[in-house]
């Protein structure tokens, strides 16, 4: 196993404090930022590190930065997004209750490349331990001089904020967020205009997933090129968290390479199936990432593998399905979850999850139709790229990939009835 | 300036131009529900898609700008998909209440449907349940469940009244528009959500199961309400179909990019019901002792006739008094100048009661000044000539004034019963000329019952001098007729020949003598109106 980067601490004592991070060498890429760096030298050196946003749709982070523009007549804003709310997703949780520090220091260096003055976190409300552990880190930063006027004497400054969300998945949509951080009703808004340009109070915004932003400072310490040679051979992108949860003997957080084979995690790292039982299916990258068979668990964990197989690399979490599972309630379970979490701006995703939701709990309850399985198909195919945001897809493509993939057992629950 | 190609036809638009706007040049309509001209898009209804050539997802029509070369289609099959398919959507939860919806007839929904999917449904699970029959405030209410949650009620009265008193609560489909606790709709412009509804989420409680819309005719008129003049629809029909005797079902704003946008406010709206009050007076009559008697127009004419002339034959031209009222049309007013100050010399003619112009203004569509024709009033000369109208009325108390002739004036309105009283029982002729019974009324020797704005046709000049026309939408009620043609009946009783056939023939008159109107033309006013080239204004 390569030496770990985002979390080499996690399990030390009290690392998530000051002392124990500086220790670790932490705060060293700051200052070689602010004070060997120019700004657009670090994003040079976060664009060679291939690192692509790891909230989901793993856009790269050097270019999304290039699109703020320089004189801005609105503040620039940083947003940091905290709201993990992906089902199976657990990984920003581990960096903000463990290291904290990291994304602070990360968005320093991010806040600095970007000039801007004022960065916010947003994270998800449930997360208290995340919430007291980040306010300590951004207290104990701004005791230091890391934060706050004249940072390292540079005359850099720079001030940041912990915002809890009040509790919906809609808000890590990132318009969404901005809507929930400016005090609104957490709704997407209409792109364009893109938060690079009108994001956060008008100001063009640079909103970044929290491991994301954890990369940074290890990109500056060690090189855009170190980080991108961390990723598997002839992958590159550098290292990924993947959560791995369902029915693998030892479920958690795994530091690895980005095309690592989604089998070698499984089995190798996550210690294979419970009960030694077969695979059924893998859900590769959050709950919205369409499902895989067991036949298709080879594929290397990237964005463009799994894109190449109709899946995505999403958040990277990985849920497993041993042969037992009752797919048809696994799906139920979904997408009530989105049925639930819709926020209801567009037509849609408003009806159509509620109504996918309303058929496979029919189904489930053995009053399924033998025209269920087209309806439901059709259904997500009628919000499928036509949503207002991404969350119409998100609840769409688990129904696609179920019916399409596990017809037969969809069909054996309406035959038995 | 980009060029674009839309189901195949070419057009050059400004920069900037979406493509909802691109394709209405072209005389294509997208179908839309939350997009509304004056309003912000926000692409959530999702029935604008269309394809974009080389962009793989369906775009908003509403907010997508055009580029050079842009390729659109509007109606292939991969737009007809998506269009059904939102309309599928909007429909599950929808109640089939078409036959009992007061939309029916004018509604987005059931249109497009019809236009476009003709689907039966699948959907066969239970619809969601929601509010009904929620009372918004005074004029307005809702029905949740057969909202489409465009939002375009929350963002009328945020961005273009600024009150934003409503809102969407709740989330997915489960989601209502509602008001915020404690507080009701109250501004003065709640009849256009009833309007900008798509749907029959929100209707007018003046217009709930009053007539259906096909039914009614509609007609562009000018609101009388005041001297903005914003541009209406009347909506009307010979036959009443409630039980009232309603011939009026509602107004409607009428597009006018100069006047009132879209908008019309409610004391305008909903001020209309005069028309078919039962205080219209609707048919000649005379006093006789303390008795009035019905009596054809020339029995009426030949009476009021006689006993004008006997006055000025006793008196002088200085012992009539007419107080006209800026409620009259420029071809009124100017038929009320010809003949009674140019002809009969009258000079005790002014329209200003005091107070005429002191109502309350909001500060948007609606003015202090309640009449919709000062400005006419004034060009026309019917105020200046001799003393104010409020001397008129003291003059004619003081016993100078011997005749005192009202059209379409309420001046105890704005001087007060008692005044009213002790100066019209003084006098020895009173002619009230108008279309509803008012105070001064009761000292009338005759009563000429007057047509309202929707039982003739003329002009208005509104406070920013713009001409605009109002037409005829319904006959006059019983007898009356409309003022001008009063006054030529009566003036063709005392001798006076004028040879006006109908308004445009005034018209052209007023167009040839008064600064102002020279060289209008009738037929250019148009839809919209003309504004007047006025010096020094």
């Amino acid at each position: 196993m390569p030496e770990l980067v985002l979390t080499k601490n996690v399990g030390k004592k009290d690392s998530h404090t000051l002392g124990i991070y500086e220790q670790g060498g932490g705060y060293q890429a700051l200052k070689k930022a602010l004070l060997e760096m120019k700004p657009e030298d670090v994003i040079k050196e976060v664009d060679k590190s291939g690192l692509r946003g790891r909230g989901g749709a793993g856009f790269p982070a050097g270019k999304k930065w290039s699109f703020i523009p320089k004189e801005a007549p609105k503040p620039k804003y940083l947003t940091v997004n905290a709201d993990e709310g992906e089902p199976g997703t657990f990984k920003d949780r581990v960096i903000m209750e463990n290291d904290p520090h990291m994304l602070v220091e990360g968005s320093i260096i991010t806040s600095y490349a970007i000039g801007i003055y004022q960065a916010y976190i947003y994270v998800r409300g449930e997360y208290t331990r995340s919430i007291s552990r980040l306010e300590d880190a951004i207290n104990e930063a701004y005791a230091r001089g890391y934060l706050g006027k004249n940072i390292l004497d540079t005359g850099y400054y720079l001030d940041m904020a912990v915002h809890p969300g009040a509790g919906a998945y809609i808000c890590g949509e990132e318009t969404a967020l901005l809507e929930s951080l400016e005090g609104k009703k957490g709704q997407p808004r209409m792109k364009p205009p893109f938060p690079a340009i009108v994001g956060l109070f008008q100001g063009p915004t640079v909103i970044n997933n929290v491991e994301t932003i954890a990369c940074v400072p290890h990109i500056i310490k060690n090189g855009g090129e170190w980080f991108n040679n961390l990723g598997a051979p002839g992958v590159g992108g550098g290292i990924k968290l993947f959560p791995v949860s369902g029915h693998v003997k030892k479920p958690g957080v795994y530091e690895l390479p980005v095309g690592t084979p989604l089998r070698e995690i499984i089995y190798n790292y996550a210690g294979g199936v419970r009960g030694d039982k077969k695979v059924k299916a893998v859900i590769p990258g959050g709950s919205s990432a369409p499902v895989l068979k067991v036949e298709e668990i080879d594929v290397k964990m990237d964005f463009n593998s799994l894109a190449a197989i109709g899946s995505m690399m999403g958040s990277g979490a990985i849920i497993v399905m041993d042969e037992d599972t009752d797919l048809v309630k696994t799906l139920r379970i979904l997408i009530k979850f989105y049925a639930h979490e819709s926020c209801g701006k567009c037509t849609p995703c408003r009806e159509g999850t509620g109504w996918m939701a309303k058929i496979i709990t029919r189904i489930e309850k053995g009053q399924g139709e033998s025209s269920d399985l087209d309806a439901l198909l059709d259904i997500a195919n009628g919000i499928r790229g036509r949503t207002l945001c991404p969350m119409g897809d998100a609840a769409a493509m688990p129904v696609q990939s179920f019916v399409t993939k596990f017809r037969g057992e969809f069909e054996d629950y309406i035959k038995r009835g | 300036m980009p060029t674009l190609v839309i189901d195949d036809q070419k057009v050059t638009v400004d920069p900037g131009t979406t493509i909802i706007q691109a394709a209405k040049k072209l005389d294509i309509t997208i179908p839309h529900y939350c997009y509304h001209p004056r309003l912000k898009s926000v692409d959530m209804c999702r029935m604008c898609l269309v394809e974009v050539k080389d962009i793989p997802k369906l775009q908003t029509a509403c907010s997508t700008q055009v580029r050079d070369n842009m390729v659109v289609f509007t109606n292939n099959q991969k737009v007809l998909d998506a269009r059904r398919s939102v309309l599928e959507f909007l429909l599950i939860n929808h109640p089939l209440d078409c036959p009992i919806c007061d939309k029916a007839g004018e509604c987005m929904l059931q249109d497009f449907y019809f236009q476009f999917s003709r689907h039966t449904s699948k959907f066969k699970e239970k619809k969601q349940k929601k509010h009904k029959v929620v009372n918004l405030g005074p004029k307005i209410v809702l029905d949740s469940e057969r909202c489409i949650l465009c939002a375009r009620c929350v963002r009328f009265l945020k961005e273009v009244v600024g009150t934003e008193e409503l809102g969407i609560f709740d989330r997915g489909d489960h989601s209502e528009i509602g008001i915020y606790p404690g507080r009701p709709l109250e501004n003065n412009y709640q009849g256009n959500l009833a309007d900008v509804c798509p749907v029959g989420a929100l209707t007018a409680k003046d217009f709930r199961f009053a007539c259906r819309s096909w039914f009614l005719c509609q007609e562009n008129s000018i609101c009388p309400g005041c001297s903005t003049g914003c541009n209406v629809l009347v909506h009307s029909s010979e036959r009443s179909y409630d039980k009232t005797l309603r011939r009026v079902y509602r107004l409607t704003p009428r597009d006018n990019d100069e006047v009132n946008q879209s908008w019309l406010c409610d004391v305008g709206r909903y001020g209309y019901h005069f028309v078919d009050d039962p205080d219209r007076l609707t048919a000649p009559s005379l006093k006789r002792g303390e008795e009035y008697v019905k009596v054809d127009w020339d029995t009426a004419f030949r009476e009021v006739a006689q006993r004008l002339r006997g006055i000025f034959e006793r008196y002088s031209p200085s012992s009539l008094g007419i107080i006209p009222s800026p409620q009259l049309t420029n071809e009124d007013l100017y038929m009320v100048k010809k003949f009674f100050n140019e002809t009969l010399c009258i000079t005790n003619i002014d329209f200003k009661l005091p107070g005429w112009n002191q109502g309350q203004g909001d500060g948007f569509l609606l003015k202090a000044d309640r009449n919709p024709n000062t400005m006419g009033a004034e060009l026309l000369g019917l105020s200046g000539i001799g003393p104010q109208a409020g001397e008129i009325i003291e003059k004619t108390r003081l016993g100078e004034i011997k005749a005192l002739y009202l059209v379409g004036s309420d001046p105890a309105r704005y001087l007060g019963e008692e005044k009213i009283a002790s100066a019209l029982s003084r006098a020895q002729l009173v002619v009230f000329q108008g279309s509803n019974y008012n105070y001064a009324c009761k000292f009338a020797h005759a009563i000429l019952p007057g047509a309202t704005f929707v039982e003739k046709e003329g002009t208005f000049t509104n406070a920013q001098a713009r001409v605009q026309k109002i037409n005829q939408a319904l006959r006059p009620l019983g007898e009356s007729l409309p003022d001008w043609k009063i006054i030529l009946g009566l003036a063709l009783t005392m001798g006076y020949y004028f040879p006006y056939k109908a308004a445009e023939d005034i018209f052209k008159d007023i167009a040839r003598e008064v600064t102002g109107f020279s060289g209008l033309d009738y037929k250019k006013v148009g839809d919209k109106g003309i504004k007047l080239a006025l010096s020094g204004g």
